[in-house]
């Protein structure tokens, strides 16, 4: 096949203006497909950091207990049950748990954290927040507190509160100013802010107060266990396996970050097969490209085919010479197309630190090989039929009697 | 000598019902190694049909035809193709040569096509056919590059290139100016004295035919005389 792949190449060198428009209409099309995937890949980590990013990826909870009936198994029962909606289910033997699973590979950080409801009272101002107690140096954990403070810092000390802007803003205090907190038990500790954060998100920035574990015992009234514990993912998009495989080891209730976000799931299920709809357009247009390209070359060497024929070129041959122009074609264009999208995509942050309004595009998203393989793939099924009618020419037919 | 070529009671028709045309009617022609055969008739005698049936570019609709002992009405197209490449050489009466190629490529192709590549002593025999019609000086021209009677002698340096048997030439000077088809003419008459290799050449010229030891005349689809 290496004198099949001289005629190609010569055939493609003939024509230098048309191999090269041929040639850059299928680099434009790898282009395409490779900035979409690139695109559609930097949007999913962007929207997926957004919106987990402070988040848990696994909260892990107390099993919740539901009444057994405890009538024998004859006869029929009808029961109308009702979930206890005041009963905090209490991780008692946290302590047990936490290094099993700080030892998972898949774990990077956990937070054991004491939560409930109260007031942060300032004079006459009084204003509803979730109190969070986690451990020292821990207010980070989960959500970048400290990346996002504004002022003052994440250490608690004994006597430390942490909140947001909006609630600083609210009851218009400032940092090493006291407040009151008061619990939904009616316990009540003065505290001293620490430091002020702004996420970004109001239901942080407006209602949270951090404050370490030991206050919120005192404020919740709970010598002993912890509400949760929060954990962080090496990989996010495990968080459905490492949820499965934390319940499995601890026999708690593990939940992944998915449950509550499906809509984004499916936002990001949606973006992608439109992702792929025009993907799969640009590999056609390359494909029809190639094909009527191939089949014009086919047409105008009509007689140089059949004079091959004449000297004993077998069909076979004739096909091969048409369907490595094909190959040629669409590994040439594969390979500029995947370099230039390669160079075009570089100078942009990668999507975890793009800016605000920036186009989260993921250079490491682009799908480099696969887009080179397709187009060869496709390169090859249009050259089929141009080969096929090259094939056929039939020698008598041109060589003109 | 042997027989080289032999056909007998060849019937071609072309089209169907109305438009049937016959154009071999139940010809019979025996081509011996060594001849230089001229093939002369009338335009539209079947010279052409007749060169490119012997050729195997074409299926008669009846008839026997065996070469070198090969029935060749009954074999498949592969067979055909393959045939064709070791024993017969084609001259055009327009060179058709492959015009992204050099002289010295377009001689060597048959070896080529064959091997899958072009060999150094495919190399060899095609510039030592080129300096043999003359061309030692344009072996690496384009085709194009070529005049017309240049381009001649390289098919005809092609044609040999894989020393057929048979050689087919259709109109072969049809193209050229006097001089130019004397050279022609003169370089195939060397060649077949030299190589016993057969010629078959159609042509309504006179002076052409007169170059031929064998005179073969078609009329009305049969071999006259
Ligand atoms: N493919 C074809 N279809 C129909 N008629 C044909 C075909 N090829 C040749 N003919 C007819 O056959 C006759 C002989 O043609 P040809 O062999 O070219 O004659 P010559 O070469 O002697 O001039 C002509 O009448 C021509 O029209
Ligand atoms: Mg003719």
């Amino acid at each position: 096949m290496r004198y099949g792949l001289k005629i190609a190449m010569r055939y493609l060198g003939a024509s230098k203006a048309q191999t090269s428009l041929l040639i850059a209409g299928v680099a434009v099309g790898v282009f395409v497909f490779i900035f979409m995937s690139a695109l559609i890949g930097g949007l999913a980590v962007f929207l997926l950091q957004r919106t987990v990013g402070d988040i848990a990826h696994v909260t892990v909870e107390a099993p919740s207990r539901d009444a057994v009936s405890l009538m024998g198994e004859q006869g029929d029962v009808l029961l109308v049950e009702q979930r206890a909606t005041n009963q905090r289910t209490l991780l008692r033997t946290a302590d047990a748990f936490l290094p099993l699973i700080e030892a998972l590979p898949g774990v990077a950080a956990t937070s054991q954290q004491i939560v409930g409801n109260g007031f942060v009272v300032r004079g006459q101002a009084r204003a509803p927040v979730g109190i969070t107690g986690v451990e020292p140096g821990k207010v980070s954990a989960i959500a970048d507190i400290d990346g996002a403070l504004i002022s003052g810092t994440t250490e608690l000390g004994n006597s430390g509160v942490v909140i947001g802007s909006g609630l600083a803003d609210d009851l218009g205090i400032g940092v090493g100013q006291v407040v009151r907190l008061q619990s939904d038990r009616d316990v009540e500790r003065t505290l001293v802010v620490a430091g002020i954060f702004e996420i970004g998100l109001d239901a942080l920035d407006s209602r949270a107060a951090f404050v370490t574990l030991a206050t919120a015992r005192t404020l919740f009234d709970l010598p002993q266990g912890v509400s949760r514990i929060e954990i962080k993912l090496v990989d996010l998009n495990a968080a459905d396996r490492e949820a499965r495989r934390i319940s499995a080891e601890t026999g708690l209730k593990a939940t992944p970050w998915t449950e509550g976000n499906a809509q984004l799931l499916d936002g990001l299920r949606a973006q992608a097969s439109s992702g792929n709809l025009i993907k799969a357009f640009a590999l056609i247009t390359i494909v029809i490209g190639v094909a009527s390209a191939l089949l014009l070359s086919t047409y105008r060497r009509r007689p140089e085919i059949g004079i091959m024929r004449a000297m004993g070129a077998s069909r076979l041959f004739v096909i091969g010479v048409f369907v490595t122009q094909g190959t040629l074609i669409g590994l040439l264009g594969g390979l500029i197309g995947a370099g230039l999208g390669f160079l075009a995509l570089s100078p942009f942050p990668v999507p975890e630190l793009a800016p605000p309004g920036g186009l989260p595009v993921d250079v490491r998203q682009g799908a480099y090989d696969l887009a080179i393989v397709l187009t060869t793939l496709g390169a090859i099924l249009a050259s089929i039929l141009p080969a096929r009618a090259a094939a056929r020419v039939d020698p008598v037919s041109v060589i003109g009697q | 000598m042997s027989v080289l070529v032999e056909v007998r009671d060849l019937i071609k028709t072309f089209g169907e019902g109305e438009a049937e045309t016959r154009v071999l009617r139940g010809l019979d022609l025996t081509l011996e190694t060594g001849e230089l055969s001229a093939l002369l008739g009338p335009s539209g005698s079947g010279k052409s049909t007749l060169l490119t049936i012997l050729g195997t570019l074409l299926k008669p609709s009846s008839g026997l035809h065996t070469m070198l002992g090969v029935d060749l009405a009954a074999a498949r197209d592969a067979e055909l193709t393959e045939f064709r490449n070791r024993h017969i050489g084609f001259v055009f009466q327009f060179h058709h040569l492959l015009p992204d190629f050099t002289a010295l490529e377009n001689v060597m192709f048959p070896t080529a096509v064959m091997a899958g590549r072009e060999t150094a002593s495919a190399r060899t025999r095609a510039a030592e056919l080129l300096e043999r019609v003359g061309l030692a000086d344009r072996m690496h021209f384009l085709a194009p590059k070529l005049s017309g009677g240049q381009k001649q002698r390289v098919a005809i340096a092609r044609a040999l290139m894989n020393r057929p048997e048979l050689v087919l030439a259709d109109e072969p000077t049809g193209n050229l100016d006097r001089d130019s088809a004397e050279q022609v003419m003169a370089l195939i008459g060397e060649i077949n004295s030299e190589e016993e290799t057969t010629f078959l050449i159609s042509t309504h010229d006179e002076n052409i035919a007169a170059h031929c030891r064998r005179r073969i005349l078609v009329r009305d689809g049969r071999v006259e005389g």
